[in-house]
């Protein structure tokens, strides 16, 4: 039954840009932000990090770097910047594993501000604070025109959050992700058990940064420029925020947060200037009246609550 | 080499006591409540504007200029008199023995609606009243001119430092304080009110980020973004000095001010860089601060 809803929610989301073409745009960066959320919520170890839009972020200026150095494919650019979003995880991951709870929280938090000022001042590098346009790419060596090109992204985007989706499901409920649960439940345990804390947690965490760079790809070729915005400790909490309103725990969750945001997103500025108000306020209900975000809604037994 | 000291020691004092402010009301609220305000940022911004706002008006109506300064500190207590108890009752209260995640989101959305509150009722363009400096006028120290009104705020830094000890090591409120942060249930089991704490504690550190803010109009001004901005600098210097420390946010502020500093004379483009590089060396070396530990009393 679940399985009939997820592809019938997919289906009416591939759907939807035939009806409402200006929502094709509002979609595309919906999924790209929910594989972002996606990395955030992967970390069910009890990790909270409030630095990954740093991977977003770095895989974007990937994507655009290697472009100004000519590389001009849309499937080799994306190759090449998630495992450029995946390295920066691997090297940052493996100091920061070693902490816990709010430790872990303030050292991603640090780490990213670090690569937020970095990308904001080195002017020769980045295009300071005006950041790097990121080019319409080739695909299969074919150049496509611009809003052809946007409506194959979006499709992309739709197709990989399938296949991702799942491979993350099949990741989570693999003895490898139970592993990174039991982390939260008693990581001692789990030493005496013979399964190596350490890398429980670094292999989840380039996961995460992996997922993240995908998001921060697909968002850098739709909007068209990376600014060091998109690393700021905003976008971070925002990244957080989306992963709890959908409702930590299961892969769709992530997903359905994104969405409802950026719906919300597009809603809220036909009337007021004020969206962040309404986002926190919804941010604090989801949290007091629905802990299980809301997906939890849909399913009762899966969604694990904060 | 003298004459590049002093201009030197002076920047980084005056860049540490302006951080200062909300560092230490950050950490304080943290050892007390155990609660960590991401909103903290924004009641800095909400102080400043609402110190330039009474600054503006007294000079509207012509009034003796000299009026400015305790207006500074009226601002504060107004700000800290307001968002304090209404916080804590409404908000912060609900999360107390609840997960980080849930304290650091809930107040993020807190976050999210005060900076939105603050674009509604002061609009988007940037405030700027320089009469409380102005009226202090300078001095030249070693042949450098300086603004009396740095020297003033390096002064209120250290009151604030020697202040906040005194009142903890040394009046009954301290000591109270003091029983809720080392054991929060036995303070309650031999009869002491740890809501009222909380509410004080919280509103104080409310006064504090205010008064950080309305203290800082004067030489920077005020404009939107300044909330995120002072946030995470808060948050560094108070995980530099450990979270919880008070001498720990003093030392701290000193080593992110020196590091600035140091980074605009060095390498100007850095000078972003600093404070959060300084971050994360320390923490990775001790996440807990240079003053924390994982037993020790807290404040």
């Amino acid at each position: 039954m679940p399985t009939i809803i997820a592809a019938a929610a997919v289906l009416v989301t591939a759907l939807l840009p035939f009806a409402a073409p200006w929502l094709q745009f509002v979609l595309t960066l919906a999924i790209a932000k929910g594989f972002a959320a996606l990395g955030v919520a992967v970390l069910r170890a009890g990790l909270i990090s409030i630095g990954h839009a740093m991977f977003f972020a770095a895989s974007a200026y990937a994507v655009a770097s290697l472009a100004r150095a000519g590389v001009n494919d849309l499937g080799l650019l994306l190759i090449l910047s998630v495992l450029g979003g995946a390295l920066v995880g691997a090297i940052a991951g493996s100091f920061l594993v070693r902490y816990r709870a709010i430790f872990f929280a303030m050292l991603n938090l640090a780490v990213s501000m670090v690569f937020y000022a970095l990308c904001a001042k080195l002017y020769g590098v980045t295009g300071g604070t005006d950041g790097m346009p990121v080019p319409v790419p080739a695909v299969f060596g074919i150049v496509l025109g611009e809003p052809a090109f946007k409506s194959l992204l979006f499709y992309l985007g739709l197709g990989l959050m399938v296949l991702v989706g799942l491979a993350v499901q099949r990741y989570l409920n693999s003895p490898l992700g139970h592993a990174l649960s039991a982390v939260h439940t008693n990581e001692i345990r789990l030493e005496y058990l013979g399964i190596p804390v350490w890398a429980v947690l670094l292999i989840a965490y380039v996961v995460s940064a992996a997922l993240a760079g995908l998001g921060g790809a697909i968002a850098g070729f739709a909007i068209g420029r990376v600014v060091p915005d998109f690393a700021f400790w905003t976008a971070s909490g925002h990244l957080v925020l989306i992963a709890v309103l959908g409702g930590i725990g299961g892969v769709p969750g992530a997903f359905i947060g994104a969405l409802f945001l950026e719906l919300l997103h597009s809603a809220a500025v036909t009337v007021t200037d004020s969206w962040s108000l309404i986002v926190g306020m919804s941010l604090i209900i989801v949290i007091m009246f629905m802990p299980q975000g809301i997906y939890g809604l849909f399913v009762r037994k899966e969604a694990t609550s904060l | 080499m003298s004459n590049a000291i002093i201009p030197l020691l002076l920047d980084s004092l005056d860049s540490a006591a302006l951080i200062f402010f909300a560092a230490v009301g950050l950490t304080l609220v943290f050892s007390v409540l155990r609660v960590l305000n991401v909103a903290h940022g924004s009641l800095y911004s909400i102080g400043g504007y609402v110190a330039a706002s009474i600054c503006l008006f007294i000079a509207s109506r012509q009034l003796n200029p000299y009026l400015s300064f305790p207006a500074l500190l009226f601002s504060a207590v107004c700000v800290a008199a307001i968002f304090g108890p209404l916080i804590e009752r409404s908000l912060v209260r609900w999360t107390y023995g609840k997960s980080e995640a849930v304290q650091i989101l809930i107040t993020f959305g807190l976050f999210l609606i005060l900076e939105d509150l603050q674009r509604v009722i002061f609009g988007v363009q940037s405030f700027y009243e320089d009469a409380p400096m102005r009226l202090l006028g300078t001095t030249s120290i070693g042949g450098v001119v300086y603004l009396n009104y740095q020297i003033l705020l390096i002064g209120m830094a250290l009151l604030v430092v020697i202040g906040l000890r005194l009142l903890i090591n040394h009046t009954r409120l301290g000591r109270l304080i003091t029983a809720v942060v080392t054991d929060r249930e036995m303070a309650q089991s031999i009869g002491i009110d740890t809501n009222r704490i909380f509410i004080l504690a919280f509103s104080f550190g409310v006064f504090l980020a205010a008064l950080g803010g309305a203290l800082a109009t004067p030489t920077s001004g005020i404009a939107p973004g300044l909330g995120a901005d002072t946030m995470v600098l808060a948050f560094a210097v108070a995980a530099i000095g450990g979270l919880g420390q008070i001498e720990g946010a003093a030392l701290a502020s000193l080593i992110v001010g020196l590091a600035r500093v140091l980074a605009i004379y060095l390498a100007p483009s850095l000078d972003a860089v600093a404070p959060y590089a300084a971050m994360l060396v320390v923490l990775l070396i001790r996440p807990y601060g240079l003053f924390g530990s994982l037993t020790a009393r807290r404040i």
